[in-house]
């Protein structure tokens, strides 16, 4: 697997990356590469750092020490060549409220340079795509905790990103949210955009990933694919994970 | 910083605001409306005069400024905070090219507008009750948009170090209130104590409502103006500062 890797583009490399709040260390000097069209995860729990290595890669965060590359540049030189093209569904909801669903679209497709004439069907097209369509004209308080999470998605692919950053992309979602929020995903898979995910759901990391980093105290435990990981140490995915971040099933 | 991004963060302000204004304006035109007939008539009925001016001519070009000024201290102190805290607007944004310049200076220029806006409001009121002396007084429009920098940059700054929505209540009650009675909207400043006309200089209402009151008497201000000016270019580094800290703190 890893001598296919090598002649594959790498859409993300981050060597030696350090971020502290204050006093508190988020991340503590960690390396990892992604391959451009997988699907790479990560878990850990709460506090592990998750979060903070998705907002670096968006260019949200500078990091404190280390490289981060995305598409071969720099995070923190000209970070709005990345962000044009890559797309973000955030942990918040942050849908903007005095707007409805299809002027959510709208205006964000102007951040990134997307006039109204081309926006607008661009913007249809994506409703479509998030079952959300016959609600255009709503305002994004009428819709319910799945529909606020595919607008959040249509919105993130606006730009027509070729790298989607989810966080925790099924948070609070019902089954069958949940289960159109991955059909959504593996459509986009399909398609070649390259998805990084942070997820607290061990079905979700083996819905959706190639391959998954273990997080724990701002460190990478392991990163391998799924299926190796299950062989190695044997159970499921989360038995896996409880036995790398420390905590172990009783026997 | 770039102008184009700043600008996109703007249009987002002003798509909300046309959606929105019906339900806003009434309330910021009734209130500078109010002071001007209670006071104008009503304190007018006996004050009469200010320096051969009748009284409610002369307030009224101050009103015009501190429309101008609490339009935009509102937008850039609970607007700002709403959108950066409760709302999750700023991270909406920051997630596309716009940066945290470019985001504060949409911001800025956009109190700036919403300040002008309110104030253009209030001068055509005003004008149409014939309490205006002097058409000069469209040339004071740019300044309206000077002034109101200036207070959306102040409010900003308020914004970036308040710790909850409620802390504004101080910067209302401790600076905007007593800047509100003390510009020499409703009496001439030199009335007072010489240490008030002193404090007073260095509040930005007080060179707006000179600025406001030159061109509504057809007389052209010179320093007032070179004030506004100075104190827009020396202020603004400092929300983008504390704004950046603020955000990136996590």
């Amino acid at each position: 697997m890893s001598d296919i890797m090598n002649f594959m583009d790498r859409v993300i490399t981050a060597k030696g990356l350090v971020k502290n709040y204050n006093s508190l260390c988020a991340v503590d000097g960690i390396d990892f590469e992604i391959e451009s069209g997988e699907c790479f995860g990560f878990l850990g729990p709460n506090g592990a750092g998750k979060t903070t290595v998705m907002k670096i890669l968006y260019c949200y965060l500078p990091p404190d020490e280390g490289e981060v590359r995305v598409f071969g540049l720099d995070v923190t030189k000209e970070p709005w060549n990345i962000k044009r093209r890559i797309g973000v569904l955030p942990q918040d909801m942050n849908l903007d409220p005095d707007l409805s669903v299809l002027e959510n679209l709208q205006v964000y497709a102007r951040y990134f340079d997307i006039g109204k004439k081309e926006s607008t069907p661009l913007a249809w097209e994506l409703l479509e795509f998030a079952e959300i369509k016959e609600k255009a004209k709503v305002n994004i308080l009428k819709l319910s905790g799945g529909m606020k999470r595919r607008l959040q998605l249509a919105r993130a692919l606006i730009n027509g990103p070729e790298l989607l950053v989810l966080d925790e992309p099924t948070t609070g979602l019902d089954p069958h949210s949940r289960h159109t929020v991955w059909d959504k995903l593996n459509a986009l898979k399909a398609r070649g955009t390259t998805l990084l995910l942070t997820t607290h759901y061990m079905e979700e990391a083996e819905a959706l990933c190639d391959r998954v980093a273990i997080m724990d105290r701002g460190k990478i435990v392991t990163v391998d694919t799924p299926k190796h990981l299950i062989e190695k140490h044997g159970g499921n995915l989360e038995h896996v994970y409880l036995t790398l971040t420390g905590r172990p099933l009783e026997a | 910083m770039k102008l184009k991004r700043a600008y996109r963060v703007w249009q987002r302000h002003l798509a909300v605001y046309t959606k929105l204004y019906k339900s806003s304006i009434v309330l910021n035109f009734v209130e500078p409306v109010m002071y001007l007939v209670a006071l104008g008539l009503g304190l007018g009925a006996f004050v009469k005069e200010i320096n051969g001016v009748p009284y409610i001519n002369f307030i009224a070009p101050g009103i015009v400024a501190s429309s101008t000024m609490f339009a935009a201290s509102f937008e850039c102190t609970y607007g700002t905070f709403v959108r950066m805290t409760f709302q999750k607007t700023f991270d909406a944004i920051l997630a596309t090219p716009v940066g945290i310049d470019d985001l504060v200076a949409g911001e800025l220029m956009w109190g700036a507008t919403k300040g002008m806006i309110y104030g253009t409001i209030i001068t055509i009121v005003i004008s149409a009750f014939g309490l205006v002396d002097s058409v000069m007084i469209v040339l004071m429009l740019p300044f309206l948009f000077v002034g109101a920098l200036i207070f959306s940059e102040v409010a900003m700054i308020a914004a970036a170090l308040a710790p909850g929505i409620d802390t504004f209540n101080y910067y209302y009650t401790l600076f905007m209130t007593p800047m509100f009675l003390f510009s020499g909207i409703f009496f001439p400043i030199d009335s007072m104590p010489p240490i008030v006309a002193k404090i007073a200089f260095f509040t930005p209402l007080y060179h707006v409502v000179n600025v406001s009151r030159d061109f509504a008497a057809g007389v052209v201000p010179t320093w007032d103006l070179v004030w506004l000016v100075a104190a827009a270019a020396i202020i603004a580094p400092y929300p983008f500062r504390l704004m950046r800290r603020r955000i990136l703190r996590g």
